[in-house]
């Protein structure tokens, strides 16, 4: 898969709650669209979207082929501890994507 | 009875027009999506703040958001957010699982229109009830033609 671009405030006050956005880079093919030789082109999505903040799992999503192509996903949490984000996204054909952010909590 | 040449002709192209168009969901799917959704508990409307464009030009990437009125407590928060529309290819658009940790039940996404239509946000609460809200969006070009 390719790149994403991840947005989360890199300090923060305890007990804050912080908006989290994600793009990440996929075609979203739906598995609806004829391709040039009249055949339809194989559908190829990301499913799921997981996000665990120091190992806990504090968001989840399961995406249809009726998500844009870049799937863009914006969320909340409350800013508990300095620590590590961690997202990944998983295709239907199982591989997964995982990138990770870092917070600053005061 | 005889069948005209006429009557022919246009049976011929009513079967051919059904075997070119793709499936669609229907407004009848898209209960029976939201019907898996809540397990055919009842759905009340309100607390569910639905925010999507009342007209878009294309299709493709229409961006939406949800804000579920809660307070986001261990005991008391919204557990579920699913988005569900009646004319694209498949009912379901996509599901959110949220958790205490959330602080505020709030989404944002884009997503595909294949046509003018209602979209439908159902919030599951963590007491097993449900609300939802709904918004018809106009399409002037819509998703999913274009190669």
């Amino acid at each position: 898969m390719a790149r994403a671009l991840i947005n989360v405030p890199q300090k923060s006050k305890r007990g804050e709650i912080i908006e989290i956005k994600t793009l990440m880079s996929h075609p979203m093919e739906t598995g609806f669209r004829p391709g040039m030789d009249g055949q339809l082109i194989p559908r190829d999505i990301i499913e799921k979207f997981v996000c665990t903040y120091n190992g806990e799992v504090v968001f989840s999503a399961q995406l249809h082929p009726a998500i844009t192509a870049n799937p863009f996903i914006s969320f909340t949490t409350i800013a508990t501890d300095s620590g590590t984000l961690v997202f990944s996204w998983t295709d239907n054909k199982g591989e997964t994507q995982v990138q990770t952010a870092s917070i600053q909590v005061e | 009875m005889n069948t005209t040449r006429r009557q022919f002709s246009l049976l011929a192209a009513g079967a051919s027009f059904a075997l070119v168009a793709p499936a669609r969901a229907t407004p009848d799917s898209m209960k029976a999506s939201i019907q898996a959704f809540t397990g055919g508990k009842p759905v009340k409307e309100g607390r569910v703040k639905f925010d999507i464009s009342l007209l878009v030009e294309n299709g493709n990437s229409v961006p939406l958001s949800v804000l579920v009125d809660s307070p986001m407590t261990k005991d008391n928060h919204v557990t579920r957010i699913g988005i569900f529309n009646e004319k694209n290819p498949l009912p379901d658009v996509a599901i959110f699982n949220l958790t205490p940790r959330s602080g505020r039940a709030q989404i944002a996404t884009r997503m595909r229109l294949n046509d003018t239509q209602f979209i439908t946000a159902i919030a599951e609460m963590s007491d097993g009830t449900y609300f939802s809200a709904k918004s018809e969006v106009i399409v002037t070009m819509p998703a999913c033609v274009e190669e």
